[in-house]
């Protein structure tokens, strides 16, 4: 086969095999998870009719099931196809890292001055643009957003203690 | 008569300037939403949705809804002049949209997606309009047997009809459902599968997960692509518009056709993107001049975008009449309802004849603003997509944040959005569907409800499922959508010696 390294390029990462792999027994166990938790609540009959445990526990054996006829598929696949290069998850993680970052300030430092900072370093850090910009346009759009969410359409969001300072 | 009479009431309704206004914003938003990339009808409504807090229901309705048909609108900019779709459903739209660009052509390919466009969705409307109240008249006899298998019917049609492997569908709806089960029960009152967390009291909200699989997701998978914008100039002029128009008469056949693919399509939750693809496939094989699609053919515009707007048009349809949504993006417009305290199903159609009718003619108007719009605006649209997406990208982030904090007020949510992103990415990598997901998350309470007091009724047997002709009928009727590629390949096999 000719195609075996056409999305990589000659680049290295994990096999698409191997997350295949990984998501079926990560849905698999979410499967197991559901079946405990209907069996602690019962999964038969009580005085109201079935129980609380009764729906959630076929949706869990049927989870189970379908990932495992899921894994045959993925047995006989080819194990050299990239799921992607690791270049290409670098990228990813450049969005996901700095955006848990921001997740994880939000309740301290409120969702105003977080997006500053994360627009701002977003495009300084990825886009390489002079600090300027970065800074004119992660606050313009911040300004517009506490506009447009608290002024025009009375939608509260998180603060923190510089909005505090300045009595928002 | 008396649906005209209610329409007319509803135009009231929509002429109102606030509404009007609403209506406007919304199509705008909604084109935006449409031309950037990492933003979609589902996800776009879904972050919008906490501006319509504040509104009365109906006008909130319309500023969703018209986002959604500015999304649709949308799609095809960016197709015809950068080869990039900006929804799924604007794919098709590419193969000859494109090329046509290229040719110099864009004004005519543009005019004509647009244009087509606006004839699916009004075809879509009109269906609505006669065939909605009916179904809904209908539906109101239904029990908790039928509208189980009403359910029953449209979860199995995704199975049956779609791309992905089937187990993966299921895997990936059963996940969904039982995300849904999570926290109080409301049958019982009592708390299941949150072992021990409080955050997991109120379960898992579906607008956190499609912001999170749609929104997140769709940026993570975007930035491992590593997109770069290069594209055409777009310029419409009133000379080009009529030149066009003149010509689309010619393929009223190939519209027709592709508006009946479309509403089929998006009443069963199929959705916008399967329609859009028969659509053109159909076309191109019917069509004189089939074997110039894909160079550059103002057909294999027309059918793709009628088809793709008259199914996300006619989504709306089963979501109103009878509280099962054709699409994700009419799933969150669903959620919206029962945020607004509406109950969605067939008894809308009685308790609040003012929403059902204001949203349906502004179905009317707004497809019709939402044409101006695009057809007079593009290159403000198209210069949106130079933007960076380095500068796009943490501001999508950012309004994705907005949109999940606001829901309920929760940092927590903000957390499981992220989460829901990452899960999101890895599994459409896959094959894993997520518009089922987000379906079941949305209807599962309902369904479980539905499924467990028909059980109650029956005293556990599962044939009350099958006690009467009607709900028979529609859980057979599911069993043969679900089995469909079975009974195709079958078909196929049975038919193989004869023509051979």
């Amino acid at each position: 086969m000719s195609d075996t390294a056409d999305k990589a390029g000659g680049g290295k990462g994990p096999s698409h095999r191997g997350v295949e792999i990984g998501v079926a027994a990560f849905l698999a166990l979410l499967g197991l998870i559901t079946i405990i938790g209907s069996l602690q609540v019962g999964i038969g009959w009580g005085l109201e009719g079935p129980k609380a445990g009764f729906f959630p526990f076929y949706l869990g054996v049927l989870i189970v099931i379908a990932s495992a006829i899921n894994f045959v598929p993925i047995m006989m696949a080819r194990s050299d196809v990239l799921f992607a290069e690791w270049s290409q998850l670098k990228q990813v993680m450049a969005v996901v890292v700095p955006t848990a970052i921001y997740v994880a300030f939000i309740p301290y430092i409120g969702i105003y001055v977080a997006s500053v900072l994360l627009i701002a370093i977003f495009m300084k850090w990825l886009g390489r643009y002079g600090w300027s910009l970065a800074i004119a346009v992660s606050v313009g759009v911040t300004v517009l957003n506490y506009l447009m969410f608290e002024k025009w359409f009375l939608v509260p969001l998180p603060k923190g203690p510089l909005e505090d300072f300045f009595g928002l | 008569m008396e649906e005209l009479v209610n329409l007319f009431h509803g135009f009231a309704v929509v002429l109102q300037p606030f509404n009007i206004m609403v209506m406007i914003v919304g199509i705008v938003l909604g084109v935006i939403i449409g031309v950037l990339p990492g933003l979609g009808g589902a996800n776009g409504v879904a972050i919008l949705l906490p501006l319509t807090f504040s509104m009365s229901p109906t006008s909130a309705i319309i500023m969703l809804s018209c986002i959604y048909w500015g999304a649709l609108f949308g799609g095809a900019i960016t197709s015809v002049l950068f080869n990039i779709p900006g929804e799924p459903w604007s794919v098709a739209t590419t193969f000859d949209g494109h090329p046509m660009a290229q040719q110099g052509k864009a004004g005519e390919a543009l005019t004509a997606a647009f244009t087509s466009s606006f004839v699916g969705a009004l075809f879509a409307v009109i269906l609505i309009t006669l065939v909605a109240p009916l179904v809904a008249k209908f539906a109101l006899q239904f029990g908790p047997a039928e509208k189980f298998s009403v359910y029953f019917l449209a979860f199995c049609s995704f199975v049956g009809m779609s791309k992905e492997p089937p187990f993966k569908t299921i895997v990936s709806m059963m996940v969904g459902f039982a995300l849904a089960t999570v926290g109080l029960d409301s049958v019982t009152g009592q708390l299941r599968l949150t072992f021990g967390f409080s955050e997991l009291l109120n379960g898992f909200d579906f607008l956190i997960a499609v912001i999170g699989l749609f929104g997140i997701g769709e940026i993570l998978l975007t930035m491992e692509e590593g997109l770069s914008f290069r594209g055409g100039h777009a310029r419409i002029n009133a000379k080009v518009v009529f030149q066009t128009w003149k010509e689309l008469p010619r393929y009223w056949v190939t519209s027709l056709r592709s508006c009946v693919i479309g509403c089929w399509m998006g009443i069963s939750p199929a959705g916008a993107t399967p329609a859009s693809f028969m659509s053109y496939g159909i076309a191109k094989r019917m069509s004189k001049r089939g074997d110039n699609f894909g160079k550059g053919e103002i057909e294999g515009v027309i059918a793709p975008e009628t088809a793709a707007h008259a199914a996300g048009t006619s989504a709306l349809l089963p979501m109103l009449a009878l509280g099962v949504p054709g699409s994700p993006t009419a799933a969150v417009l669903l959620g919206g309802l029962l945020i607004w305290g509406l109950q969605p199903g067939p008894l809308l159609f009685v308790e609040q004849k003012e929403f059902v009718w204001g949203l349906i003619a502004s179905m009317y108007l707004g497809n019709l603003v939402g044409l101006v719009v695009v057809l007079t605006c593009v290159p403000l649209f198209a210069a949106i997509l130079r933007i960076p997406f380095s500068i796009i990208a943490p501001i999508i982030l950012v309004y994705c944040a907005i949109g999940a904090y606001s829901v309920h007020n929760n940092n927590f949510d903000v957390v499981m959005m992220l989460v829901f992103g990452v899960i999101g990415y890895v599994m459409k990598k896959c094959n894993y569907p997520l518009a089922p997901m987000v379906l079941a998350i949305v209807l599962g309470d309902r369904a479980e409800e539905a499924f467990r007091q028909s059980l109650l009724g029956s005293q556990g047997s599962l044939g009350v499922f099958f006690s009467n002709g009607l709900v028979g009928t529609i859980m057979v009727l599911g069993l043969i959508m679900l089995f469909w590629p079975l009974i195709q390949a079958g078909w196929t096999r049975f038919r193989m010696p004869r023509t051979a």
